[in-house]
């Protein structure tokens, strides 16, 4: 067996691209999914039973159908349904955007309630409004329990965001199968795809590490 | 000061309150005993609306906190609570915790809101705490601090639900003398207490709640020594 990694060194700007679509991509669709899925946790949480009832099927149908379905629906049938030429990138940020909304208030959910309901009483006893319950008692604590599970689902996101490539993004993985093609090997261009996604993914969870110390050291409750 | 009308409460098929009558007047000190799962803290939740009693009605000064439309959460500005479980924010410092409520709902100066506070937590004794967080307090502490924030919003009435249950014994006696140092301040306060003696020396009235329904009303003295009926007698036997 005989490996040619030399042969990549001329397609290193594609690579480039590729990271730079994967990460504009990837914070696009995290901003829309971190939004609305927020705005969902707000109202699974909340007393208005119909909104509950549209949120949890929202959920179920974004984590009930596979994401590649989804992808393909809103790029290939957006042009039909409403006549809006959407491009594959926009198509993309949509798809991502909204599937991840679905998990992300799910674990936001998950975090709202886990924090005991004797604050809320505490609060409600001094006449404190629910808008400022929510913003400075329930939500800090609730977003350093999630964070985790935030970052776990940013990472998802980032991998995911490979499956553009098969509606002609040119990511990471759209710049590894073109340099397949035009070179006819697969494992070199491949394998410094997998290195690229890998380098990224450990890049995010340093970040995430510190993050969490800083909010460690700044708060010590709990 | 506080008038509980008839109210009655349930829990699915239980019967928590059964047609309960109790009129406080300012400046009151009154205690509700009882046994366990007798409906104390049910009655007290009833009074700031934690629970909302399913007949009767509830009035708070002049104004009938169980009617539709009431301002609830104006009213709960002047009735604060005290929890078994303290239920401070951990995500504050002490001292935040006593000044959230003033700054954002009575929207006091900044300066006057941490003057007024450290003066709370030098009352409870606890100035030195005022910038850790909860977490580092003992179970007496947190409790001494709870009372603090109650008393941060300058409530006409207070209620103490269970306020040394959750504690150590060793830490019992200091929250009862903070609470007891409130009694000559005319706060007007209605405690939930298994601690018969303190309930006997702090408060002006009894009052013996048994299965939902108010048995006895009486000063302390009276209660304690000629219970009127046979249940609280028994009762009080077995606390004492």
């Amino acid at each position: 067996m005989e490996l040619h990694f030399e042969k990549l060194a001329g397609y290193l700007s594609l690579y480039l691209t590729g990271i730079e679509v994967t990460l504009q991509f990837t914070i696009g669709s995290w901003i829309l999914g971190f939004l609305l899925g927020f705005i969902i946790a707000l109202i699974k949480v909340s007393k208005f039973r119909i909104l509950k009832l549209v949120t949890q099927f929202y959920t179920s149908i974004f984590r009930g159908t596979p994401q590649l379905v989804q992808l393909f629906i809103i790029y290939y049938a957006t042009p039909q349904l409403i006549g809006y030429e959407i491009t594959a990138f926009q198509a993309a940020v949509l798809a991502f955007g909204l599937n991840s909304a679905a998990y992300i208030s799910e674990i936001l959910r998950g975090g709202i309630q886990a924090i005991d309901y004797g604050q809320t009483e505490a609060a409600l006893s001094l006449g404190i409004s629910y808008p400022r319950l929510m913003c400075g008692v329930i939500l800090p604590q609730t977003l350093k329990n999630v964070l985790p599970g935030l970052v776990n689902e940013s990472i998802s996101l980032m991998k995911s965001s490979s499956l553009v490539a098969v509606i002609g993004v040119m990511d990471i993985m759209r710049a590894a199968q073109t340099i397949q093609n035009r070179l006819f090997i697969a494992f070199e261009p491949l394998l410094v795809a997998a290195a690229i996604y890998y380098v990224m993914v450990m890049a995010m969870t340093a970040l995430s590490n510190r993050l969490e110390r800083r909010i460690k050291v700044s708060d010590k409750g709990n | 000061m506080i008038k509980v009308i008839n109210v009655y409460k349930r829990f699915g098929d239980l019967e928590v309150l059964k047609d309960v009558t109790l009129n406080i007047s300012k400046g009151q000190i009154l205690s509700i005993i009882g046994p366990s799962g007798s409906g104390k803290s049910t009655l007290l939740r009833c009074m700031n609306l934690l629970e909302v009693p399913e007949q009767g009605q509830v009035w708070i000064g002049d104004q009938d906190i169980t009617a539709k439309g009431a301002k609830i959460r104006e009213i709960r500005q002047n009735v604060s609570m005290v929890f078994q479980h303290f239920h401070l924010f951990p995500n504050m410092t002490v001292l935040k915790n006593l000044m959230y409520a003033p700054k954002h709902v009575r929207h006091v100066t900044d300066a006057e809101n941490r003057a007024y506070c450290m003066e709370l937590l030098e009352r409870v004794g606890l100035t030195e705490k005022a910038n850790e967080y909860p977490s580092c307090l003992s179970g007496g502490q947190k409790q001494r601090v709870a009372i603090a924030r109650s008393l941060a919003m300058k409530p006409e009435i207070i209620l103490f639900d269970e306020p040394t249950s959750a504690l150590d014994p060793e830490m019992v006696k200091e929250v009862l003398d903070v609470i007891q140092g409130l009694a000559c301040t005319g706060i007007t306060m209605v405690l939930v207490t298994h601690e018969m003696g303190f309930a006997r020396e702090v408060s002006d009235r009894i009052v013996f709640l048994d299965n939902g329904v108010l048995i006895e009303d009486a000063p302390p003295q009276e209660f304690f020594t000629n219970p009127k009926t046979e249940r609280a007698r028994s009762f009080l036997q077995k606390m004492l």
